[in-house]
């Protein structure tokens, strides 16, 4: 992945609008967040190919970075996104790794389901 | 006299901080290890530092990184289940234990490892150990093998005792360092603190494990 540059990003996020996509949407603190530090909630949550159709979408902040999807009853909403990348199946890639390169906040689009 | 080892565990790496120096023990000894690995980790939050690895990309990584370690320390029968990481505790528990007893029949062996029910902090591990204590509680008594837990919740000391074996991993020290380095995406934070970090290398040269009361 790369480091987020709005633009290009952006110009990707304009190829996948109108388009019925498949999404992976997932937010993680790690497993072992409470183990770690008592004080802390473990928080993990992901969709996996959930069936939308992103009606727009904008990538906004100065990094790290936010993307709003506009979908027809609601929205899709990410925020701390750092990197990107388009992998070797067309798919868009976003996500957000922390000081140690962890991943924090994944926001993937897809034309075709994901591996399960 | 039948030595087979069985080790199960829903992660990649699960084998290599507190398990991969018994089991390399083991294999320098000439005695079979068979490891059942339930999941490729496909949700991990290590990408590696700097990242190398996608949330896409990583499951083809992690496998290839399992294969290096069961490498490293001499395992020759590695099973992979398939099943997705982080979906353990929702799949069918009495499915999955009957999956393990296929392989406990096939092979015989005399001791499994896997995580001690209730104090291996990951819902995958805690769903696992518990699969194994139905798989084995499912078997005649005098078929048993002896069932080893790794526990590591911060009560397990308090609630357990102290372990009831602790195996000295020093003489294979080389091989089980080569195991957790084979999992480079998720482990490189471990192998520089071992190398910082004299209480971590105590620990990594030490296996600690309880008898699970069937």
């Amino acid at each position: 992945m790369q480091p987020i540059q709005a633009n290009d990003v952006q110009n990707a996020l304009d190829q996948f609008i109108g388009k019925e996509l498949y999404l992976h949407l997932e937010t993680t603190n790690g497993a072992y967040a409470n183990h770690n530090n008592e004080s802390v909630l473990t928080v993990n949550a992901y969709i996996r190919n959930g069936k939308v159709t992103p009606l727009s979408g904008k990538i906004m902040g100065t990094g790290p970075f936010r993307v709003g999807l506009k979908i027809e009853l609601g929205w899709i909403y990410a925020e701390g996104l750092t990197h990107w990348e388009i992998d070797s199946e067309g798919r868009l890639l976003l996500a957000g790794h922390d000081q140690e390169g962890r991943l924090a906040v994944a926001l993937q689009l897809s034309t075709s389901p994901f591996d399960v | 006299m039948n030595d087979h080892l069985l080790v199960i565990f829903p992660h990649p790496d699960d084998e290599a901080f507190g398990v991969s120096g018994t089991i390399a023990q083991h294999t320098k000894k000439g005695s079979p290890v068979t490891y059942i690995c339930l999941t490729l980790g496909q949700m991990g939050r290590n990408m590696g530092n700097p990242p190398f690895a996608t949330r896409e990309s990583l499951p083809l990584i992690r496998q290839k990184e399992l294969e290096n370690a069961c490498a490293a320390v001499g395992i020759k029968d590695l099973r992979q289940f398939g099943l997705r990481d982080k979906t353990i505790e929702f799949e069918d528990e009495q499915l999955l234990a009957d999956q393990f007893l296929t392989v406990i029949d096939e092979v015989k062996p005399a001791t499994i490892i896997t995580f001690y029910p209730g104090y291996s902090v990951h819902p995958d591990h805690e769903a696992t150990g518990r699969a194994v204590v139905r798989a084995v509680k499912g078997m005649a008594e005098s078929d048993r093998p002896e069932l080893l837990c790794v526990a590591f919740a911060r009560n397990s000391e308090e609630d357990l005792g102290a372990p009831h074996i602790v195996t000295d991993v020093s003489d294979v020290f080389e091989d089980k360092m080569n195991c957790i380095k084979a999992h480079r995406s998720q482990t490189q934070w471990l192998v520089n603190s071992v190398e910082k970090d004299p209480a971590m290398l105590e620990w990594v040269q030490k296996e600690r494990f309880w008898r699970y009361p069937l």
